[in-house]
């Protein structure tokens, strides 16, 4: 018992403070006047010298969401958001036209190597250690799109993609010189129409990712974006689309951080896949938002609409996420199984502490024949936090043969904090199998007794244990990304691991 | 929203429901003030609807429209009626046998159906109009509260016209089950009635609550809640049972408050009505205290069967295990709701819960909601889910062995539900509830 | 200076004194038995000396090396070579064995202010060692204990001995579950680790551990104290006549 009380009380103390990418970057930004109207989606539409049509779409959009109400069925609470005291647009103020990487605001590059994000096109590898039993690391290379406030400010290895045939780009730079694809799959899985914050995103969305990738490539090396808040009262609004044409594959990793400060900052994002026939997308994420101090003041909001459509036969779309930031997040990345023996995962890791709050999870929507899905689900509740899984698997009438297996574990770490599993399991046919199971517990003291028996102190044990505990799904992701996410999982629980 | 929603006919439909019965409902002063604050809060709610979490699954402003007027006092022929089907019942084996009845009959309880006598010194029984009429009773107006929001139960408060009130004392060992018996005996009307049941410490007892429509008594609608607080160290074996009447509607909701050390079985039976949803509100307020809580679902046609489970776990060192089975046929659609709450202070909660939806039609439907809402952390908790159809293999090794498509797929479904039905600890109870599985299995097309 | 002392030790578990002024010295090198019956508060002596949560000492003293050990946090005294081998190790999962050896024996170094092991030298190391306990590479990378037999817990205990190299090795009932040939490995392992710096208090209910582990001193535990301590031949004393005598005196 004392082994465990001492494991709470430095739990307590955890400084959600200790939030290693809180610093400010000091640059000249533009922004548009705060608040939200017409005038501001006109604005942020020619600040990105788009086409009518685009303006068209976000007015549309604009005026959907003024009849729109916030939702409220989330197992979270917030203070009410004035959206009119927001900042919609923020960029970093260009000294010049650039036209290549060096000449880009070296305050921006150096930020971005504090995050240990390389925009320069090296191999970023070396050193990195193999997690137990991985393959050694060979030089494996990562394309980066960095969006810094509102824009993006750099995507690397831009020639390469290219020569491969694929289309990795800023999505204000794809709407201009790609329109024929932006028309044809922006908004067809997330509609403008679909809920509060994803039709606000429609509104207002100044940059984000965007690819393409043609029938049969498979996509030479990882694409990334790294997504930084840096600005006071901006909200962040990317959007993502990435598109995999039949027989393609591409796998993607996002990463996201924000500076410290006693306000809460909104994000809402919509990222849209599309996969088609035999093509394959997985899709990564470590959000690592600053969640706010010990006390619950500032950080993130991040609600946030991600969606994936298998659209056509034997398609694949995998979701992983390490959700270790945010004051709270409410976000769900889904998958519609549209196209027959299409296959939908979803693979998470959510660590709430301090008052973190997290209502997170997936929908899993069975349409096609023979369709499969599964998600494993490792929630780890600290501090004074609440940590909400929220699931939905339905199998329409159609969706024959349809498969979906589910385990969502939770873990917590002393005794105020929650956590709350919520599945929704609707099967519409008869040869819909599910399998659904859950389980909520505590670390075994037995378990850190013998660890701390082995020299191992109270907070390594705990890191120990809770590395084991979401294992599984540590290893869906690529192997950098699973060593940073490693390190992220023991920095979010600090105090009670080393 | 909802004050928009309140507006629609079916709105102004039941205020004149509330308006016309007023005369006939029980308890003046106090009690009137409390039904007409419930009439209220239901008004302002409305029937619950989809976008009521609660009612996702079971939206009942499409599945009853409307609430129908309440029916009317029972005349001697529709006694007489209810009567032949309390006996036809006893014949046909729908009755628990050698229980003791306490009959209410169109919601208002008839002493001539009942058994009262037969129940001993022991076992005080009143009727709900008896207590709420009684001026000198000044805690009367209580019976009529409960710690919900839930509009149907507020509708009850503000409706109700009869039901009894049980109390057993302590020490008491029951050796018949007792049964609440509701019959309905006239169509296009509604019902609502609740009863209390209050076992002192150390009661051993048995208790069921049946619902039946006599023949040619069409489109019934009951909404009924019961009370129950089960004494320190008591152990009750309760069993609901929704079997009759192809068009009814049945709305029942269960409190049961466990004390120190006491057991609950609690078991629910759903094998007729077009909508029916049992929805059983458990608070283990004592420690030691143990539930199980287990059931059926067997739903066909377009039957609409919705069991909802919210376990409340509100002090150190309760258990808790659920296990409830579902069969679905034709365009049927089973609902399982169920909630593990475990209170910051209930360390050393142990608690379970696992559900299965058998789906026999390609048409048929199955939806689960198991929750978890853990606030402690020295506990053990968990939940399944599952759905799925008939095992293809093990279908096929019966008909290999030669029993016909529809025995082997029998053998199976009662299988199946058994693994349910044998939690039920009394031998009588289990036994009727095995009966009457098979009879709907029998009725299989 | 004796290695580990324990003098007059008073240990209370909730509102039942466990241990009644119990006292024993082990020098470097020495071998000592615990016996006694079940109940006789054999592992709660392991487990006060290790560190367990859940115990109160209501009185005495454990010294290390002069040191109050009391004073110090689990971790800490496995630091400073105090080492446990349980009756029932736990399983980890999730937790690959490896990397749990390689993070436990870091952990100690770093206390202990030593460099950590490079990759190769630990892997070269802890092949050696399994490769003696009849330990294979597959079980290594499994989660900790997961799915092990009762033998091979009782050998992943004894491998993190002679990895981690502490100068005092308590083995609580290390023939528990164990057959005889399985019990003939976990001997021969814990027999290889024997030296002159190192003392192991080996605590069982059988004499049958004893005739492959042969201690230098044997002392019976009743009821909460030490009531009569001799020889090896003291164990064998025991076999013929049991327990019941001193349960009697105590």
């Amino acid at each position: 018992m004392v082994a465990v009380q001492e494991t709470v009380d430095r739990v307590r103390r955890i400084d959600v403070d200790q939030y290693r990418y809180g610093f400010e970057t000091l640059i000249e930004s533009e922004k548009a006047p705060k608040g939200l109207s017409e005038d501001i989606v006109r604005f942020i539409s020619e600040k990105k010298s788009e086409p009518a049509w685009m303006l068209e779409w976000r007015l549309e959009a604009y005026r959907r969401w003024l009849t729109m109400t916030e939702p409220t069925w989330a197992r979270v609470n917030y203070p009410k958001i004035d959206y009119q005291d927001l900042y919609y647009y923020a960029a970093p103020k260009p000294k010049k036209t650039l036209s290549s990487i060096d000449e880009i605001d070296p305050e921006i590059l150096k930020t971005y190597e504090k995050l240990g994000i390389p925009l320069r096109e090296v191999a970023i590898l070396e050193g990195v250690e193999p997690p137990p039993g991985g393959e050694p690391s060979e030089q494996r290379r990562i394309a980066v799109d960095a969006v810094f406030d509102s824009v993006s400010v750099a995507t690397t290895f831009q020639k390469e993609l290219k020569k491969a045939g694929v289309i990795f780009m800023p999505i204000s730079e794809a709407i201009r010189e790609h329109p024929e694809l932006v028309r044809k799959y922006l908004g067809s899985v997330v509609p403008t129409s679909d809920n509060f914050f994803a039709t606000l995103n429609s509104a207002v969305f100044s940059d984000g990712s965007f690819v393409y990738v043609p029938p049969g490539v498979r996509c030479p090396m990882e694409l990334s974006t790294y997504f930084r808040i840096n600005e006071r009262n901006t909200g962040q609004f990317e959007r993502t689309l990435i598109i995999a044409d039949k027989g393609s594959y591409v796998s993607y990793l996002e990463g996201c951080t924000a500076p410290q400060r006693d306000e809460n900052q909104l994000h809402a994002a919509v990222v849209e896949l599309v996969a088609l026939d035999d093509a394959e997308i997985k899709y990564s994420t470590v959000q690592n938002w600053y969640p706010g101090n010990s006390e619950g003041k500032g950080g993130i909001y991040n609600f946030v609409t991600k969606r994936g459509e298998c659209r056509g036969a034997n398609s694949k779309i995998s979701w992983t996420q390490v959700e270790t930031g945010s004051a709270i997040t409410w976000k769900y990345p889904s998958c519609i199984l549209r196209g027959d023996h299409s296959r939908g995962e979803f693979y998470s890791i959510a660590i709430s502490n301090g008052y973190q709050q997290v209502d997170s999870g997936t929908k899993m929507i069975h349409l096609g024949k023979n369709t499969s899905s599964r998600i494993i689900s490792k929630g780890i509740a600290a501090g004074k936090s609440q940590n909400t899984y929220r699931g939905l698997v339905t199998a329409h009438r159609k969706a024959t043969g349809a498969r979906n297996y589910t385990a969502c574990d939770s873990l917590l770490i002393g005794d105020k904090c929650g956590a709350h599993t919520v599945p929704y399991v609707e099967a519409k046919n008869s040869s819909a199998t599910f399998e659904h199971e859950a389980t909520t517990s505590k670390i075994s003291e037995d378990v850190l007794f013998y660890c701390v028996q082995r020299g191992l102190s109270q907070e390594e044990a705990v890191g120990l244990v809770v590395n084991g505990f979401v294992k599984d799904v540590l290893q869906q992701l690529p192997m950098e990304f699973a060593v940073e996410a490693q390190k992220l999982i023991s920095i979010s629980l600090e105090g009670s691991v080393g | 929203m909802n004050l928009v929603l309140s507006k629609t006919d079916s709105g102004r439909a039941v205020s004149n429901v509330f308006v016309k019965a007023n005369g006939r409902l029980p308890g003046a002063g106090s009690v009137a003030d409390i039904r007409a604050r419930a009439f209220e809060a239901y008004k302002r709610a409305g029937l619950p609807h989809r976008r009521i979490e609660e009612w996702k699954y079971t939206d009942l402003r499409v599945l009853m429209h409307h609430v129908l007027p309440l029916a009317p006092q029972p005349d001697a022929a529709a006694l007489a009626r209810a009567r032949a089907a309390v006996a036809q019942a006893a014949v046909e084996k729908r009755a628990v046998e050698g229980a003791a009845k306490l009959v209410l009959v169109d919601g208002v309880f008839s002493p001539n159906l009942s058994d009262i006598a037969e129940l001993g010194q022991s076992v005080n029984v009143r009727t709900l109009r008896e207590v709420l009429d009684d001026p000198a009773n000044e805690g009367r107006g209580d019976l009529l509260l409960t710690t919900t929001t839930d509009a149907v139960i507020s509708l009850n408060a503000a409706m109700v016209t009869d039901g009894v009130v049980i109390t057993v004392t302590d020490g008491t060992e029951l050796c018949r089950p007792i049964q609440i018996v509701h019959v309905a005996t006239t169509s296009s009307a509604s019902s609502f009635t609740r009863s209390h049941l209050r076992l002192g410490k150390g009661v051993q007892a048995a208790v069921v609550e049946s619902f039946v429509a006599v023949e040619g008594a069409r489109n019934h609608q009951a909404n009924d809640a019961v009370i129950v607080s089960v004494g320190e160290a008591a152990n009750l074996d309760h069993l609901h049972v929704m079997v009759g009447g192809a068009d009814a509607t049945n709305i029942s909701s269960g409190f049961f408050v466990l004390e120190a050390s006491a057991k609950l079985k609690l078991f629910s039976m759903n094998c007729g009505g077009a909508v029916s949803r049992y929805q059983a509100f458990i608070t283990l307020a004592g420690e030691g205290s143990e539930l199980s809580a287990n059931g059926i679902n067997l739903v066909r046609d377009k039957q609409h069967g919705d069991t909802t489970l919210i376990v409340d776990h509100v002090v150190p060192h309760c258990t808790s295990r659920a296990n409830f089975r579902a069969a679905v046929d034709d365009r049927g659609h089973s609902v399982f709701q169920g909630r593990i709450i475990v209170r910051p202070d209930a360390q050393k909660t142990d608690g379970r819960m696992m559900t299965r939806a058998l789906l026999l039609s390609d048409e048929a439907e199955a939806d689960n909601k198991p929750e978890l809402d853990i606030c402690a952390d020295d506990v053990t908790c968990g939940h399944g889910a599952a759905s799925g159809a008939l095992d293809e293999a093990l279908l096929f090794y019966l008909r290999a062995r030669g029993l016909s498509e529809k025995e082997a797929q029998a053998l199976l479904i009662q299988a199946f539900l058994g693994e349910a039905i044998e939690e039920i600890a009394d031998r009588t109870l289990r036994e009727f509830a095995i009966l009457q599985a098979e009879r709907w299995l029998g009725a299989r097309g | 200076m004796a290695l580990l002392e324990v003098k007059d030790l008073q240990v209370r578990v909730e509102d039942r004194e466990i241990l009644h002024g119990l006292s024993l010295t082990v020098n470097p090198g020495e071998v000592h038995a615990i016996m006694g019956p079940n109940g006789s508060g054999k592992s709660t002596l392991s487990h006060v000396i290790a560190g367990k949560p859940g115990y109160e000492v209501t009185g005495g003293q454990i010294l290390f090396r002069g040191e109050d050990l009391l004073e110090m946090a689990p971790d800490e005294r496995a630091a400073k070579g105090v080492f446990l081998a349980f009756q029932y190790p736990v399983e980890i999962p999730g937790v690959a064995t490896m990397n749990f050896l390689r993070t436990a024996l870091n952990a100690q170094r770093k206390a202990r202010g030593e460099s950590e092991y490079s990759t190769p030298d630990f892997l070269k190391k802890v092949r050696e060692v399994s490769k003696s306990l009849n330990i294979p590479q597959d079980m290594l990378k499994r989660g900790v204990n997961v799915g092990f037999s009762g033998g091979e817990k009782k050998r992943n205990e004894i491998l993190q001995m002679a990895l981690f190299e502490p100068s005092l090795c308590i083995l609580d009932e290390m023939d528990s579950g164990l057959d005889i040939d399985a019990l003939r490995i976990a001997a021969d392992g814990v027999n290889a680790l024997r030296s002159p710096e190192r003392a192991m208090v080996v605590i069982t209910h059988y004499q049958r551990l004893l005739n492959y582990i042969v201690p230098d001193f044997v002392h019976v535990m009743a009821k909460g104290s030490v009531v009569k301590t001799g020889g090896k031949e003291l164990a064998l004393e025991l076999e013929g006549s049991g327990y019941a005598q001193f349960e009697h005196a105590a």
